[in-house]
């Protein structure tokens, strides 16, 4: 098969992905399958689908040459992704309207969710207004406390937000708890996964909602510079806005695709979250995929600056898509990743979310190697005006 | 035949049903999981589950959350299960070892390796909660290989078109898993149980155990009457949870006397 046209039937890349959940589960995967399989193909739901993106998400989103830091970075110019400047702030809803059409035409009239920085569980909160859904969201007690001005937000929307206290309080405690009232209101309820990860279709429906980031970049750059970029950056947490920058520019060879992890306070430490980078293949969540994990099989608890990076597996995609070495994946630190969320700030007037912080610290490594006339087009997933609570704690000030 | 195949079988022959305790090894201390295994036979127990903990266990309530993290704190892993089990062994060659968990662990030893080491180590049955039969492939078989039971779980959203799949990867006994939710939930409709496991039947010919929702002598009597095995998992780790320290052994051999006398009522 080709590596555009995974997964196969039963959701596998090559040995990752598939379909690891309870029994409950089953009937109700299976559900969603031929369901997208039917609204994939129907003319009537991609036409909602993409008038909801033009006009209530306001794609496309641009690409804006970033020149002052181009020249700060000294060497290649450095294109920027405007998922930030999508409604909501970031590329998670562009997911959430896919999800959210699929939910009202299977006739499910309550949705759930899990959240890390809360990105998420707002661009759920967001949809469920917008389509009259009851919505519940799980979100890390440690990420609840971290991310504050989100889960207010997903209160002024509607959704009800449940705090998480079992494992390390972080995203795959949420996931677990999401996954735990699925299975037990599996009839009534859809769960909005956020990532393009999870058990089979999840990884692949996901991927095609966020592939209108990639898809939009391949007119773009073109128009733009003449030509397609040499490469393209987007961290990875659950790796959704990377796989829709990077899913369409597969057949283009010529360009590299780099994925950024959170290498925390440095892979050597061992507080990080970047299993591609330093884990293991194993089972978690519903898939197979790099995981962080210890020698018995259990996972380690993750560390990242950034809320939304804190989980410690990767979409199998990803797993497959570095073992065939067609995309590569690396990891940035959070002191590199809060200089270049600085950066940002200071050359080109924009707040950036501290997950796509990681890209661009990684174009700022990348840069100075490739010549002024080469170009990186850099996923910049989110707005940072969540994190500015972060951000003013780590520097030592008081809001 | 398996160990559980035998103990099916002899149990049949005196119209009894069997009963199938629950607890996470490493609950609530690492010494104490074979002498409670040791008590679960003595109380009445026909087959012994033993939850492998996890750190990431999805597919249950609070209850057995909380023990798997006890267990964990304990630096109880699956290598430790293994050798619990073989301990267990040493006196007692004749009450089937189930053990109960997550795919990770399993997957992390390398599934032929965690065979052998199982076969060796005196297991009879592993049930992966997260590794559905379609999954399975280089999982049951290897199992199967090496003399152990497959057990795999139906639910109450099994389509009927699915039954036979499952019974097909399965052996030793199918898991019917009586309520939608996770372990630990309440509220348990017998009557609607007893259907499904009439159309469960018409498609598999192993014992059929329920499990989920049960938690006194009344519900194991009730459960027993429609099905082969009565699985017991959260009301007896409850009450090791609950219990005062030096008494656990105590509460749990009085709770499972209790259930086994509502499964042996169900005989009469």
């Amino acid at each position: 098969m080709k590596l555009i046209d995974l997964p196969d039937s039963r959701g596998h890349f090559g040995s990752y992905g598939g379909v690891f959940v309870a029994e409950t589960l089953m009937a109700a995967l299976d559900e969603l399958r031929v369901e997208y399989e039917k609204a994939r193909n129907d003319p009537a739901f991609v036409a909602e689908f993409e008038y909801e993106l033009k006009h209530y998400v306001g794609r496309p989103s641009p690409v804006y040459h970033a020149r002052r830091l181009s020249e700060a970075y000294g060497g290649a110019q450095i294109y920027l992704k405007r998922e930030d400047l999508n409604h909501t702030g970031a590329h998670k809803i562009n997911n959430t309207i896919g999800q959210a059409l699929l939910a009202r035409r299977m006739g499910k009239k309550r949705v759930i969710a899990e959240t890390g920085a809360g990105q998420h569980g707002v661009a759920s909160a967001t949809v469920a207004a917008r389509y009259g859904m009851e919505c519940v969201v799980y979100m890390g007690a440690e990420d609840v406390a971290r991310q504050s001005p989100n889960v207010f937000r997903m209160k002024l929307l509607g959704a009800t937000v449940v705090p998480v206290s079992s494992g390390s309080k972080t995203l795959k405690d949420a996931l677990n708890e999401a996954m735990r009232d699925w299975v037990t209101n599996v009839e009534s309820t859809f769960y909005i996964l956020g990532t393009a990860a999870g058990p089979h279709p999840y990884p692949m429906l996901v991927r095609d909602f966020q592939c209108v980031i990639g898809r939009e970049c391949l007119v773009q750059m073109p128009e733009l510079t003449g030509r397609q970029p040499d490469a393209v950056i987007a961290c990875v947490g659950g790796g959704s806005n990377a796989i829709g920058i990077f899913h369409p520019y597969i057949p283009h060879e010529n360009v590299r695709l780099i994925g950024v992890e959170a290498g925390g306070s440095g892979v050597a430490s061992g507080k990080h979250a970047a299993p591609l980078t330093a884990g293991t293949p194993g089972v978690l969540h519903g898939f197979r995929s790099y995981l962080m994990q210890d020698e018995n099989g259990q996972i380690i608890e993750t560390h990242s600056v950034s809320a939304g990076l804190d989980y410690p597996g990767v979409g199998p995609e990803h797993s497959y898509l570095k073992d065939v070495g067609r995309a590569e994946y690396v990891a940035i630190n959070d002191d590199e990743a809060l200089a270049a969320f600085h950066d940002l700030c200071r050359y080109e007037g924009i707040i950036p979310a501290l997950e796509s912080s990681h890209a661009v610290a990684h174009a700022k490594k990348l840069a100075p190697t490739l010549g002024k006339d080469q170009i990186i087009l850099v996923n910049l997933s989110g707005r940072g005006d969540k994190d500015i609570n972060t951000v003013a704690k780590v520097s030592g000030i008081t809001l | 035949m398996s160990r559980i195949g035998q103990t099916f079988i002899a149990l049949k022959a005196h119209n009894r049903k069997a009963l199938i305790p629950f607890i996470t090894a490493g609950d609530p201390g690492k010494g104490l999981t074979v002498p409670l295994m040791h008590v679960l036979v003595e109380a009445g127990a026909d087959i012994i589950e033993l939850g492998v903990p996890f750190s990431d266990p999805m597919a249950d309530g609070p209850v057995i959350q909380r023990a798997s993290e006890r267990a964990l704190a304990n630096k109880v892993g699956l290598k430790d299960v293994l050798a619990m089990t073989a301990e267990f062994r040493k006196t007692n060659t004749t009450t089937p070892v189930v053990l109960m968990g997550y795919a990770n662990p399993v997957e992390r030893m390398g599934y032929e390796a965690f065979a052998q080491a199982a076969k060796a180590a005196g297991v009879d049955g592993v049930l992966t909660v997260d590794i559905p039969p379609e999954e399975s492939t280089g999982v049951s078989d290897v199992f199967k290989a090496h003399g152990l039971d497959p057990i795999f779980l139906l639910s109450p959203t099994t389509p009927e078109s699915r039954v036979e799949q499952v019974a097909a990867a399965a052996g030793g006994f199918i898991y019917y898993v009586s309520l939608k939710g996770v372990t630990g939930s309440a509220n348990l409709d017998t009557e609607e149980v007893a259907q499904k496991l009439a159309m469960v039947r018409k498609h598999c010919s192993l014992p059929v155990g329920v499990g989920f929702g049960i938690r006194d002598a009344a519900t194991a009597e009730a459960v027993a009457r429609i099905a082969d095995a009565v699985v017991v998992g959260s009301r007896i780790v409850n009450e090791i949870e609950t219990a005062p320290e030096g008494e656990c052994t105590n509460r749990v051999k009085h709770l499972v006397a209790e259930l086994r006398r509502g499964v042996d009522a169900a005989s009469k």
